[in-house]
């Protein structure tokens, strides 16, 4: 689901963060219009635009824990956290959280990769909330979902800045809502 | 008559609020302290009263022994990213320091620096740029080569991310060499940024990473006798 099919039709908070972010063409690889969100973090407003909306939609919502995907789900789960009083909880690659750890493997175009948790992490029946970056096909927060159900949270929705068109409507992600703010932007965006 | 007198006095003891002195538990170990750089000339310190905040930012902290390899005392943030008044208390201290003071850019680096980095860049109205490892960032970037204990690594920027002139803060969760956090200021001078000060959660003073960063102040909550 979009922020402009729940109620945020025609705010210019969403238009601001659209026009913030720019496209690199054919990166990593050719045929790819990477969304490029550093250019949103350079501009205080409309980061901060990012970081309301998801705050206004999820402070009563009774969630005790943001997971935030590396390393971009990083940058946005922090603040969204603090501003709701839950903590923040990194799904990072293989190999870098410390103590014990699940994991989880997923698909990339080419062969495999995988998410760990810290187990500890988590307490059951949590409610918990997934972000990340953007969206495409939806295998890292697929990943995520398992994660978090196998530890025994409830995961209440994931949330993105940027998804693609096919995420309209109640599409869901293994049985889970998503929430994406915009869609991606077009090449004749600004850039610097 | 003189008995009421008595009950009446004794039920005012009672209401009477218990101070209670702080206890000193020398038995305990004390392996993270507080510690507020002393040689920023442009920030006021608090020199040496402790942030009551402090302790319970350190406890917080989970210590795991030989990881990633054997030897090495890794201090985990994540611990304290899951004690939400830590956690809060850990950027209120960073916000309150650099809020007001010109300062327009945050860097991070990657990528416990992403975690600290833009809820600071948010509350004091600077951008947040995240400084990462090779091939991460699209478009044109900057690249800085820093040593590792065996062979070198590079962190990279985006060009016309920050401009000449532009006063900036670098965040890391911990400075233990200080290899990282120099290259990271090498990168931002060279484009022309001052860098007012470079901050951390943990310093690991044994491992002298202070000394690599030259004139830049560094400001740490606690510190770790640990490495």
């Amino acid at each position: 689901m979009f922020a402009v099919e729940n109620g945020l039709q025609g705010d210019p908070r969403l238009q601001a963060i659209s026009d913030a972010i720019r496209v690199i063409p054919h990166f990593p690889k050719t045929g790819i219009m990477f969304q490029d969100i550093t250019t949103l973090l350079l501009d205080p407003v409309a980061f901060k635009h990012v970081v309301d909306i998801f705050v206004d939609r999820y402070k009563h919502m009774n969630i005790s824990l943001v997971a935030g995907v590396e390393a971009r789900g990083f940058i946005f789960g922090p603040p969204i956290a603090l501003a709701i009083g839950a903590k923040f909880v990194p799904l990072r690659k293989p190999g870098k959280l410390p103590g014990r750890v699940i994991s989880e493997e997923y698909e990339l175009e080419y062969g495999n990769d995988r998410l760990e948790m810290s187990v500890e992490a988590v307490k059951s029946h949590e409610r918990a909330l997934v972000i990340d970056d953007l969206v495409a096909t939806g295998g890292t927060l697929s990943a995520s979902i398992n994660l978090l159900e196998r530890a025994g949270a409830e995961v209440v929705e994931c949330a993105c800045v940027v998804g693609l068109p096919k995420f309209k409507g109640h599409c869901k992600l293994k049985g889970k809502p998503l929430y994406v703010l915009v869609e991606p932007s077009q090449l004749d965006e600004v850039t610097f | 008559m003189l008995f009421l007198l008595y009950i009446l006095l004794l039920s005012l003891c009672h209401r009477a609020p218990a101070i209670r002195l702080p206890s000193n538990n020398s038995k305990t170990p004390f392996l993270l302290r507080s510690k507020a750089s002393r040689d920023s000339e442009t920030m006021a310190t608090k020199e040496d009263v402790q942030d009551p905040r402090i302790p319970k930012i350190a406890s917080s902290i989970r210590v795991i022994p030989d990881f990633p390899k054997p030897g090495i005392m890794f201090q985990d943030i994540t611990t304290l990213l899951l004690d939400t008044e830590a956690f809060k208390d850990t950027i209120d201290i960073f916000v309150e320091r650099y809020k007001g003071k010109g300062i327009s850019v945050v860097a991070g680096v990657e990528a416990r620096g992403f975690i600290f980095g833009p809820p600071i860049a948010l509350a004091i109205g600077a951008k947040f740029v995240p400084l990462r490892k090779p091939k991460k960032l699209p478009g044109k970037v900057i690249s800085e080569e820093y040593s590792l204990e065996y062979g070198t690594d590079k962190i990279e920027m985006h060009v016309g991310a920050v401009e000449p002139g532009e006063r900036a803060i670098i965040i890391d969760d911990l400075i233990a060499t200080g290899g990282t956090l120099a290259a990271a200021i090498r990168l931002l001078e060279r484009v022309g940024v001052t860098i007012a000060e470079c901050a951390c959660v943990i310093e690991l003073p044994v491992l002298k990473g202070r000394e690599k960063l030259g004139e830049t102040p560094l400001f740490i909550l606690v510190t770790s006798d640990a490495a």
